[in-house]
């Protein structure tokens, strides 16, 4: 019988929650790394023992974190103990520096501070971490400060794919409240070398030949908080998904406003429909259902919160515009949570499971596409991240 | 041996579970002793000092005798009672934030 495994990334560790197929009944393990942030984890689609995670701390910056037995064990690719100080060579794993090497990098610009001066590039930590989905060594991080690194080794050492930072608009972007983070990155099945990636604040750019040279594709995105609302870059993108199958059509929430694009991101126009409110930061499609995706909308960009104390996902099962609430099991009174925008993922079991985290520590599960929830736990710590791996 | 004092984040990832102790070759000074605790330790680059310019991050401090040695250059000899090793290098997280 299938089961599945979820991997929860918070602000004081990350969890694995498994269950089988009916997903009722769930085993909790953790918490691993104890009290450090884990912005990310996330398995590869070709071998799903082999599991990243991204370990952070302001004091101790960025760590990363491997796992080739389901989770059980972790190891920092490169930088194991060693028992001689020659013993083995030292561990590249957590470091990520922007590549201005003459051949291959791009010059350090400046991007805009908050107030808009220019503010110099600086690595913080990686917020998003993309396996191959060909090979179980090859995996892409997105960074803050805004950039996309590679490693072909398992994590072991990183180097920058420079054209995205160097497509030239880099002094225009800016950061969005969480700092100014590439936290989106889609790997197109259908196209060896087409890779989405979205960036706050700057928006949504596309590469089709593999990283060397990229593209905004934010025509038909306006966003009234910047200075030329209908600019090629400066948007607050705050996620977008894609259906494995449907590769070229994709679905973005904004920091206002749902989009959607049928045309691999050359253009898009809104689907936000009959949403309460559609700022918001996540958004998913049904793994076997491309026309029905799901938001979970928050009030606005000064209050983040779930809109009227009510805690409901909304579905679309006409690719946008017309949405209905789900809120059976869910909290429908005095809720005041956030999900933020890696906190929701979907299993690829017959009857699609929705799963998402909330800054109130509580990870739902719907077994039935959204019909009805239930609390897998209630009190994480605040949840930045949740993943799911379908497992045989 | 020099001996060394973690902060309990850097301890769980080093997978130690006390002080470390470290030799240390040559005049015993603050980049000696992280060159010292980086190799026997590896996952620790980048976490006390960056990779490349090897400043120490914004949100640590050295500490050694009672003494804060934070701003000390990192070639300057640290005190004789830890190149003995009768007291340790002590590496603490700075109290900012929670």
């Amino acid at each position: 019988m299938s089961k599945v495994r979820v991997l929860v990334g918070t602000r004081k560790g990350a969890f694995l929650l498994t269950s089988d197929g009916k997903r009722e009944k769930w085993e909790v393990s953790g918490p691993l790394f104890t009290g450090w942030e884990i912005y990310h984890m996330k398995g590869s689609p070709v071998d799903p023992n082999r599991i990243y995670a991204s370990q952070s701390t302001g004091w101790f910056g960025q760590v990363i974190q491997r796992s080739s037995d389901g989770g059980k064990t972790w190891e920092t690719p490169g930088g194991g103990v060693t028992k001689t100080p020659e013993g083995m060579p030292k561990g590249e794993s957590n470091k990520f520096v922007y590549d201005t090497s003459p051949e291959t990098g791009k010059p350090l610009t400046t991007h805009q501070f908050y107030d808009g001066t220019p503010h110099p590039w600086e690595f913080k930590r990686v917020w998003h971490l993309e396996p191959s989905l060909t090979d179980p060594d090859m995996v892409y991080a997105g960074v803050e400060d805004a950039a996309l690194f590679r490693s072909k080794d398992g994590g072991r050492s990183w180097q920058e794919l420079a054209g995205l930072r160097g497509h030239g608009s880099g002094p225009k972007w800016q950061p969005g409240a969480g700092g100014m983070c590439l936290h989106t990155i889609l790997l197109d099945p259908s196209k060896a070398g087409r890779i989405y990636v979205a960036i706050s604040a700057a928006g949504a750019f596309r590469t089709d030949d593999g990283g060397q040279t990229w593209k905004p594709i934010n025509r038909g995105l306006v966003s009234q908080y910047i200075p030329e609302p209908t600019a090629e870059v400066g948007h607050c993108v705050h996620r977008i998904a894609m259906h494995h199958s449907r590769p070229h059509v994709l679905f973005m929430q904004k920091h206002w406003d749902v989009m959607r694009s049928d045309d691999a991101g050359d253009s898009w126009r809104e689907i936000s429909g009959n949403l309460p409110t559609d700022f918001g930061f996540v958004i998913d499609v049904h793994a076997h259902e491309p026309e029905t995706i799901y938001v979970l909308p928050i009030k606005s960009d000064a209050e983040h919160y779930v809109h009227d104390g009510k805690l409901r996902v909304y579905r679309s099962r006409t690719g946008g515009n017309e949405w209905e609430a789900l809120t059976k099991g869910l909290p429908q009174s005095n809720c005041y949570v956030n999900v933020l925008r890696d906190a929701m993922a979907v299993d690829s079991l017959d009857a699609c499971g929705i799963y998402f985290g909330t800054t109130g520590g509580q990870v739902y599960c719907s077994a039935d596409a959204g019909e009805s929830w239930a609390p897998i736990v209630r009190d994480l710590p605040a949840v930045l991240s949740v993943e799911v791996q379908t497992l045989p | 041996m020099i001996r060394v004092e973690l902060p309990v984040h850097l301890r769980r990832l080093a997978h130690v579970e006390d002080e470390v102790t470290l030799e240390v070759k040559g005049a015993v000074t603050q980049g000696s002793v992280l060159d010292a605790l980086e190799a026997r330790y590896p996952m620790l680059c980048g976490t006390i000092r960056d990779h490349t310019t090897k400043q120490r991050r914004p949100f640590l401090r050295f500490f050694a005798c009672g003494e804060d040695l934070s701003h000390e250059p990192p070639d300057q000899p640290l005190p004789s009672a830890v190149a003995s090793g009768a007291e340790p290098f002590v590496i603490i997280g700075a109290i900012a934030g929670g």
